[in-house]
């Protein structure tokens, strides 16, 4: 039959209307047991597959010797401290310069034609330019010119790098969130009498910010990993210190051991702004249904 | 006497469509005027002109007898005189009702903050919402927020209003405490300029009557003469369709 009389279009579609939700149910649960019986198969085949290969002995030695690990371990986490307070500073940093750059980019009027054009100039200087190339170029160029009240510290130079490379993405990044922030809440700041700087400090921003709060949490996990640049100029980062191991012993546990403190740090960080991001998210649907 | 608010041979266009063609405006102090036409026809952009929130093409508006477009004014002396109210509230979602009353005042009329609290709290006072001065305004009612929004613009002394088609985004059973808002401010004496599409009200409440069509002013007069016996075709169609909506 092609064509089912009305009857049988209204008997089924109540009786799925029903019964939908408990068979959903149960479809949940048995694609949780099928996730994690084929999860634990997997896994285990490829950990056999691994441990039991001809070169499997060589690799363990090399990557993940635990004398060796434990030998590196104190001066690579030594490094790593140095690390974590690089980032911390240039975070900071970083937030500010952006959101300066960020604000000037969205002045409007011909008076700021000036700033905006060197703004702009400057982004698309920064990102242009490989960050390694800026830190060398900052971090051996600038202590060799011996200019008197400079600092000449390469570390000083190549969190300098860093802040400025990172400064032009992240401006990017609010001012995306500037612009997602409807026209109308600008003129209504403007119509108080506010002016373009007081309406963007108080009424824009302050919005920009709350959007884009997932963005900035995925440049912070880029961060905390390119921290570890700096290492070309010889400062004796967690890197540094894991090659200057792998060069004494010609073994590669050490960047291993490098490896595992990134992973401790960034991994949370990228956690969190997920759950941030999904909240957000959720918050903003709740919002909207109202 | 000087009017209150003055437009001379106003032209304003967005890209290639013209909005306003050649728009006169007078406004005497004390004065209630009620702008109408339909959607479309120039009547949020002429407002929006008045505040200098868009830049016009040509033509001169003068406030108190001082151009405004000259461009050597500051437009935010200008913005400081008059207060507008949008048809989608516009109030900062981040704000409370307290911070979105006393922005305005602290941060424009460098009015030390215990006096605009003060302030906001005798505004929400006089209109019944002093209840709601800590909520955000995604908590309010759409009515509640176009009031709170009619307090912000107050809450800077203005010495004219603009309404931007205040009551159009609002459910019907919510229009009318609105309204009463605006009535009240007219008891008061308030000079306004109101884009409605409310034509009761603005018969009721306005003092001169400007039926805007494609851009020009088609007609003006008192309620009675433009609502009774419009002269224009054009202004007697619009009505005849008002009515048949069963809006007036």
């Amino acid at each position: 039959m092609t064509t089912p009389p009305p009857d049988d279009i209204r008997g089924p579609s109540l009786w799925t209307s029903i019964r939908r939700p408990r068979r959903y149910r149960e479809e949940g649960a048995r694609a949780a047991i099928i996730a994690a019986i084929s999860t634990v198969v997997v896994f285990a085949l490829l950990a056999w597959w691994v441990l039991s290969s001809e070169a499997w002995p060589e690799v363990q030695q090399q990557f993940f010797n635990p004398d060796h690990f434990t030998a590196s371990w104190p001066d690579v986490l030594d490094g790593f401290w140095l690390n974590i307070q690089m980032f911390a500073v240039a975070e900071v940093l970083i937030l500010i310069v952006a959101l300066v750059l960020a604000m000037i980019r969205a002045l409007r009027g011909p008076a700021f034609f000036p700033l905006r054009v060197l703004v702009i100039g400057f982004i698309d200087l920064v990102r242009g330019i490989p960050i390694i190339l800026l830190i060398l170029l900052l971090g051996f160029g600038v202590p060799a010119l011996q200019l008197p009240g400079v600092p000449n510290s390469p570390l000083f130079w190549g969190v300098t790098a860093l802040v400025i490379s990172y400064s032009a993405y992240t401006a990017e990044v609010y001012r995306a969130g500037i612009e997602s922030v409807h026209e109308s809440q600008r003129m209504a700041g403007r119509s108080l009498g506010l002016t373009q700087i007081q309406s963007l400090r108080y009424v824009t921003v302050p919005q920009a910010i709350r959007n884009v709060i997932p963005a900035l949490l995925n440049g912070f996990v880029s961060l905390q990993k390119d921290v570890a640049l700096v290492f070309v100029l010889g400062v004796r980062e967690a890197v540094r210190e894991a090659q200057i191991y792998n060069a004494r012993t010609f073994n590669y546990t050490a960047y291993v051991a490098a490896a595992v403190l990134f992973l401790v740090a960034s991994v949370p960080v990228a956690r969190f702004a997920d759950w941030y991001t999904e909240r957000v998210r959720r918050r903003r649907q709740s919002v909207g249904g109202v | 006497m000087t009017a209150k608010v003055e437009v001379r041979g106003l032209v304003k266009s967005y890209e290639e469509k013209v909005v306003l063609r050649d728009v006169d405006l007078e406004v005497q102090p004390h004065e209630v005027v009620c702008l109408i036409g339909s959607s479309g026809s120039g009547k949020s952009t002429l407002l929006k002109c008045i505040n200098l929130l868009v830049p016009i093409d040509r033509g001169e508006i003068y406030v108190d007898g001082v151009s405004i477009t000259d461009p050597t004014v500051n437009p935010n002396m200008v913005r400081e005189k008059m207060g507008i109210v949008f048809q989608a509230f516009n109030l900062f979602p981040h704000m409370t009702v307290r911070q979105n009353i006393t922005l305005g005042p602290v941060k424009v009329h460098g009015l030390p903050r215990r006096e605009a609290d003060q302030r906001a709290r005798d505004l929400l006072e006089r209109f019944g919402l002093v209840d709601e001065v800590d909520e955000y305004p995604d908590r309010l009612s759409g009515g509640q927020q176009q009031r709170v929004a009619i307090i912000r613009a107050l809450a800077t002394r203005p010495e004219l209003m603009l309404f931007d088609e205040v009551t159009s985004a609002l459910d019907p059973e919510l229009v009318a405490e609105v309204l009463n808002v605006i009535r009240d401010l007219k008891q008061e004496g308030m000079t306004m300029i109101i884009a409605t599409h409310e034509m009761g009200f603005a018969r009721d409440v306005a003092d001169k009557v400007c039926f805007l069509d494609d851009g020009v002013f088609l007609e003006t007069g008192p309620p009675g003469d433009i609502f009774e016996h419009p002269s224009q075709p054009r202004t007697r169609q619009f009505l005849q369709r008002i009515v048949e909506a069963g809006r007036l």
